[in-house]
């Protein structure tokens, strides 16, 4: 194992994270924000509590969950793609480092980012709505999880993508679209019964559930399947990212 | 001398099924400085990709001191410094974060003083908290040098690295690699000038067409397919070459005044004395003579050459 390699990919990419402190950091947790402001304070109140949780609160699981699963993809799939797009890729592919090395590096430091944002989001959001964590275990099991899985999946879309168009092709027309239904600012209780059986289909929505539970101990579905689901779109990026380094797949020439 | 890298019966066949090289068999010497020669297109990057784990081979096996670059692939990258083509830089990086990356990255522990030496040396250290980006180009490709020496590798491949770059870099370029080369690192670097080759290699592989044509040292294949020119210059100029000398295939230049004659350094009979004592029976008086070994450039235009007609033959 190169731990060093694995170490400077890791410094690299943080340093870089710091150095766009406004764009990575302020803005993300700045726009999150104004939802709680909007929902919270000032709609929030003339709404109905869901499951005995005031609606400002209600959406704090899911928005942090909005956000975390936009910028894994968004940091995890630039990480690589710009070495690709500006040539110094070269320099990873002659180095003494395997691939699943380039991954830890790469999608550790990605994961981080969106962990550290979603604590953030937490914190601001306490500032506005009153929040109560009734697994925090499990909750920060969700946030890692979550945070590890879909920066993998950003990864291999940034390996996919041999342009800019490509990059934002699929947070935009599908990821996009599967987190602003995930029930994010809504219970699918209160779904007619045909768009809560639709709205099953959508993985974002077991997502939100099991981290909401672990807030309000509310969930839409059981959070064993949430955790399953999870578990089971991360193994399946493990697979895919496998498959792409045994074949050198749009990587090697 | 141990080959420290030995390529075997190496192919590539691009997936849009380019034959870009055809089994090529080279041993790159401990210590030397080798020039790979040959026209764009010819095949260098490709070959140097392939040593360097950027490109997979289709077929045949490169050793890197004596690891195989498929099996053993960790330890041949470790000791190869590469110097790409083209400038690939991360541009919005310090001079001094992106190279102490590249330490990291080779798996060689922190060393500050390791990466200010190798920045001294290549004249970057007053600019190493400079944004790469605001560098010039010559700049830029030290930066790329630095990046490729600061983990200390045994072996330093340099691809075109004059491409672009002013004659005072050039000269520096130069003097960098027969420092390098003295403490120890084996060079190999691509061209397509013959003068680069002439001036700076050892030995010399020619590559075309995907084929390594030939590798010698650089006097040997000098001296081995060189035609020497031997000049004569007259005191009184001629009008034509006299019939009697036409076996010697004279050519007439300097309006008269000289006579140049071509012969093959290696034939047993160079034909030389025969000519000089056939000029003086004619009467014709010589003031001065002399020899001129061919340049490099001519030898591997003949090469390419005979490539061609072998080519067209078949
Ligand atoms: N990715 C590629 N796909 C197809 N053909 C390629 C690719 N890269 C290089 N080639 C072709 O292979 C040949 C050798 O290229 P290269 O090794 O770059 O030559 P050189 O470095 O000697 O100029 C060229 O004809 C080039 O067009
Ligand atoms: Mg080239």
């Amino acid at each position: 194992m190169n731990l060093t390699a694995i170490h400077a990919i890791y410094r690299f990419e943080m340093a870089r994270w710091w150095r766009t402190f406004w764009q990575s950091i302020v803005s993300p947790v700045l726009s999150t924000s104004l939802y709680f402001v909007v929902f919270g304070a000032a709609i929030g109140s003339r709404m109905e509590d869901i499951g005995g949780v005031s609606y400002g609160a209600f959406i704090v699981p899911g928005l942090i969950m909005m956000t975390m699963i936009t910028q894994a993809i968004a940091v995890g799939s630039f990480g690589i793609y710009f070495p690709k797009f500006v040539g110094t890729i070269y320099e990873l592919l002659s180095a003494p480092v395997s691939p699943m090395e380039l991954v830890v590096g790469y999608v550790g430091a990605a994961a981080t980012k969106a962990v550290a944002l979603g604590l953030l989001i937490l914190a601001t959001a306490a500032l506005f709505v009153p929040i109560q964590i009734a697994h925090p275990v499990f909750m920060l099991a969700f946030l890692a999880l979550t945070a590890v899985t879909f920066s993998l999946f950003g990864f291999i879309i940034g390996i996919w993508a041999d342009n800019f168009e490509r990059l934002q092709l699929i947070p935009m027309l599908v990821v996009m679209p599967l987190v602003f239904l995930g029930g994010a600012f809504y219970s699918t209780d209160m779904l007619p019964p045909f768009w809560r059986a639709v709205s099953h289909f959508n993985p974002v929505l077991y997502l939100v559930s099991g981290f909401r539970w672990s807030f309000y101990e509310h969930a839409d579905v059981a959070v064993g399947f949430s955790l399953a689901a999870i578990g089971a779109f991360l193994a399946a990026c493990l697979v895919a990212i496998w498959v792409i380094f045994r074949t050198g797949w749009r990587i090697k020439k | 001398m141990q080959p420290i890298i030995s390529v075997r019966n190496l192919t590539k066949t691009y997936r849009n099924g380019f034959d870009a090289l055809k089994g090529v068999d080279l041993d790159i010497m401990e210590g030397e400085i080798l020039a790979l020669l040959g026209p764009n297109g010819a095949g260098k990057t490709t070959l140097i990709s392939i040593v360097c784990g950027i490109v997979n081979a289709s077929g045949g096996s490169v050793t890197v001191g004596g690891h195989d670059i498929a099996r053993d692939w960790r330890a041949a990258r470790s000791l190869i410094g590469l110097v790409p083509q083209e400038m690939h830089v991360d541009a919005f990086e310090t001079v001094w974060a992106s190279v102490s990356f590249s330490r990291g990255l080779f798996g060689k522990k922190r060393d500050d003083a390791k990466v200010e030496q190798v920045l001294s040396d290549l004249s970057l250290h007053d600019k190493r908290n400079e944004k790469i980006i605001n560098l010039s180009g010559g700049m830029k490709r030290r930066v790329m040098i630095a990046k490729a020496l600061v983990h200390e590798p045994r072996i330093l491949f340099l691809d075109e690295p004059t491409a672009g770059v002013d004659v005072e870099l050039r000269k520096s370029m130069w003097e960098l690699i027969r420092r390098l080369n003295r403490s120890g690192v084996t060079i190999i670097l691509t061209t397509h000038y013959i003068e680069e080759a002439e001036e700076i290699a050892e030995r010399v592989g020619v590559i075309n067409h995907g084929e390594l044509v030939l590798v010698e040292a650089k006097e040997a294949l000098m001296r081995k397919m060189g035609e020497k020119v031997l000049t004569v210059e007259l005191r009184e100029p001629l009008a034509a070459v006299p019939a009697t000398l036409s076996r010697y295939k004279l050519s007439l230049g300097g309006d008269g005044t000289t006579l140049a004659y071509s012969y093959d350094v290696n034939a047993g009979r160079t034909g030389i004395s025969a000519l000089l004592s056939d000029l003086r029976s004619e009467g014709i008086a010589m003031r001065d003579i002399s020899t001129r070994q061919n340049s490099l450039e001519q030898i591997f235009v003949n090469l390419v050459r005979r490539d061609a007609q072998k080519e067209a033959a078949q």
